[in-house]
């Protein structure tokens, strides 16, 4: 399995190198304001979040909408301020960063959006759309900015290049899209690649390829990847760890196959029981689904956040308490009470 | 010739919707053949831009101006309803017989009016019974799909996007149809939202006996409600068959590698992708319009195809003649 292969790698680096992006104890709140003035609380979107990527990692975050990912997302990108907490890269606290350094940090760190359509200007031909990174990164001889567009464009199999340069984005199949965007994530050789849903948009088997070419190049660049994702049967194919995310926290930490085959949160024993497999079993049974829906982040409730859906709540500790990170098995982290030391978990 | 037995709801036979655009003639439904029988449902899978939108809407004869060419049988109950001219389609057919959850319909949804209203009103138009009785009947569907019954009086801003696709069912269901067209009805949807939509559809199957035709790229998810799988690509189909046999063994080398390009969450399989694209519905090649991708085409593959039998399967394929 690819993810194995990716999990021995990243087991032998762990103990050499230093993380490459270390996040301390995120927040991440927005003001609510009544009427444009006046404090009405905050929108906890993200609420206490932490972990380590080691160089060439891929970790997938995984959680429905709402639950703060892109909000963790935006603050990794450098375009969200993060309420408390730290977002550490290579050495470098990101707050603290101004300016070019700024700006040479956000070379670091490649996008690949959700929507491809949505994130290439439709005015531009592909060569400018590709140019335009190049020209403000400080590239000003044209024919090495081609140079390099022609190597990542082949990277990314978008060959010929002459073909697809003078297309504008709308002539271009979703696939080839989504490529153009990988591409322009590429340009500046980053240490690290955020993917909001990368192939959420593609045809199903469109999908496939672009996360088999996006597997390639980390491998290839040793690059450290966020996958943000809502679609658990992906993630085994492309992630070393997984983070299921709730309402603001990660609610649980493994590496991929621990995790799918030992889950131990309720809320992550949901989203699996949710995910379905093509089997024509599937239409003579109903799915177990937790009641409710998720809390709001403006008053979310008082404990574990997921206390009001789950079948196996502790009353008196899991609407009372936070619980705070067990480690459940060497490595594999689950913010849960049924897990507390001392306890069988089941 | 009618060819409807007694259990039978629907027979579609060479359904072809032609639009006429800029760049020439789109074939998006291009001969369409398949059945329904009552309290079953189908699931018409296919990729983007294969037609299956089109077909929802040929269905329910919701065209557009640039209509070419809309031609073809569907036998509704034994009747041809395509010889029904517009006033009478509309009012015997269209959410009396037949009605259809439109692609992201939980944001179509009128957000000035109470979401009471919008359910009720489908059964004062079509089936024209008055408003007390129409909201009767509304309440009845708000617990069939799920929904509370004080959401009545709520507007649609104060639902969440999993309570206001089932309002958009509810609405389809108020007139109680033999038949429900849903194009695309979970995709908008968090995971587990899908999962309640899915089990919301099969209650309504069990409890109301309604037919469904689900249309989607999804195969997993299709899976949890179908009876049949039609696979459509590039305007036509090209596989019909059981739920069963389909997903155990797909026949048409399109749905076998779409089927293998399915990630699975547990089994180890590496899926596999397509390689190439779709041909334009502008522009269509001859003979198997699959051809120019499929890994077993043969010389034959450059004339049309015919459906072959395979006991109750059909597909469209030479491989199997």
């Amino acid at each position: 399995m690819i993810a194995e292969i990716n999990q021995t790698r990243i087991k032998e680096m762990k103990i050499e190198l230093a993380p490459l992006l270390s996040i301390r104890d995120l927040h991440v709140w927005y003001e609510l304001r009544r009427f444009g003035f006046g404090h009405a609380g905050y929108v906890k979107a993200v609420d206490g979040v932490s972990f380590d990527l080691a160089p060439g990692e891929t970790v997938a975050v995984v959680g429905e909408s709402g639950c703060g990912k892109s909000s963790l997302m935006k603050t990794i990108l450098g375009l969200n301020t993060p309420t408390s907490g730290e977002v550490i890269f290579d050495g470098r606290n990101l707050s603290e960063l101004r300016g070019n350094d700024l700006r040479a940090y956000r070379f670091e760190v490649g996008y690949v959006q959700q929507d491809p359509y949505g994130a290439l200007p439709p005015f531009m031909d592909i060569q400018k759309i590709l140019e335009e990174p190049l020209i403000i990164s400080g590239i000003k001889d044209k024919a090495a900015r081609l140079e390099r567009i022609r190597k990542v464009m082949s990277e990314v199999k978008l060959h010929p290049a002459e073909d697809f340069l003078p297309k504008f984005p709308h002539m271009l199949s979703g696939g080839q899209q989504q490529r153009v965007v990988i591409a322009r994530a590429m340009l500046r050789s980053p240490k690290l690649i955020v993917a909001d849903e990368p192939v959420s948009m593609l045809d199903a088997s469109v999908r496939v390829e672009i996360l088999k070419l996006m597997h390639a190049l980390q491998a290839e660049h040793n690059l450290s990847v966020i996958y943000i994702t809502h679609d658990l049967s992906t993630v085994k194919y492309f992630s070393a760890r997984i983070f299921v995310m709730y309402a603001g926290n990660l609610v649980e930490k493994a590496e991929t196959r621990r995790l799918l085959e030992n889950p131990l949160h309720p809320y992550t024993l949901a989203l699996l029981a949710a995910t379905s497999d093509p089997d024509a079993r599937n239409a003579e049974s109903f799915k177990e689904v937790p009641p409710g829906e998720p809390p709001s982040l403006v008053n979310p409730p008082r404990g574990c956040r997921f206390h009001p859906r789950c079948a196996r709540a502790i009353e008196g500790l899991c609407n009372q308490q936070e619980p705070p990170d067990f480690e459940a098995e060497p490595r594999h982290f689950v913010a849960c009470w049924l897990y507390r030391p001392g306890e069988q978990g089941q | 010739m009618n060819p409807t037995s007694a259990t039978q709801l629907l027979h579609v036979e060479d359904l072809v919707l032609h639009f006429r655009t800029g760049n020439g003639t789109v074939q998006a439904v291009d001969g369409v053949d398949f059945d329904l029988d009552a309290n079953r449902a189908v699931v018409i899978l296919g990729e983007s831009g294969c037609g299956k939108s089109s077909l929802a809407k040929a269905m329910l004869r919701l065209l557009p101006r640039n209509v070419e060419s809309y031609s073809g049988k569907v036998f509704l109950h034994g009747a041809d309803v395509m010889t029904l001219d517009e006033e009478e389609f509309r009012h015997n057919v269209r959410w009396a017989a037949m009605s259809l959850v439109p692609q992201a319909a939980m944001n179509a949804l009128n957000p000035v009016l109470r979401v009471g209203e919008q359910v009720a009103e489908p059964a004062m138009v079509h089936l024209g019974v008055s408003k007390a009785e129409a909201f009767l009947q509304a309440r009845r569907m708000f617990q069939h799909v799920g929904v509370p019954e004080d959401f009545l009086s709520r507007y649609p801003f104060e639902l969440s996007g999993g309570m206001r696709q089932r309002v958009a069912l509810a609405m389809a269901l108020v007139t109680s149809p033999a038949l429900i067209v849903l194009d695309e009805p979970t995709s908008a949807l968090d995971l587990l939202t899908q999962a309640n939509i899915m089990n919301v559809l099969k209650r309504i199957k069990h409890e109301l006996g309604t037919s469904f035709i689900l249309i989607t790229h999804d195969i997993a998810t299709s899976s949890e409600l179908a009876d049949e799988v039609a696979i459509m690509y590039a305007g036509q189909i090209v596989e019909v068959g059981e739920a069963r046999d389909f997903f155990s063994e797909p026949l048409h080398p399109y749905s076998q590698m779409l089927m293998a390009s399915v990630p699975r969450l547990r089994s180890d399989s590496d899926p596999m992708f397509i390689t190439g694209q779709p041909p334009s519905l502008v522009n269509l090649p001859e003979g198997c319009r699959f051809a120019a991708r499929c890994p077993f085409r043969m010389e034959k593959c450059g004339g049309e195809p015919p459906v072959v039998r395979r006991g109750n399967r059909k597909v469209k394929c030479w491989l199997h003649v």
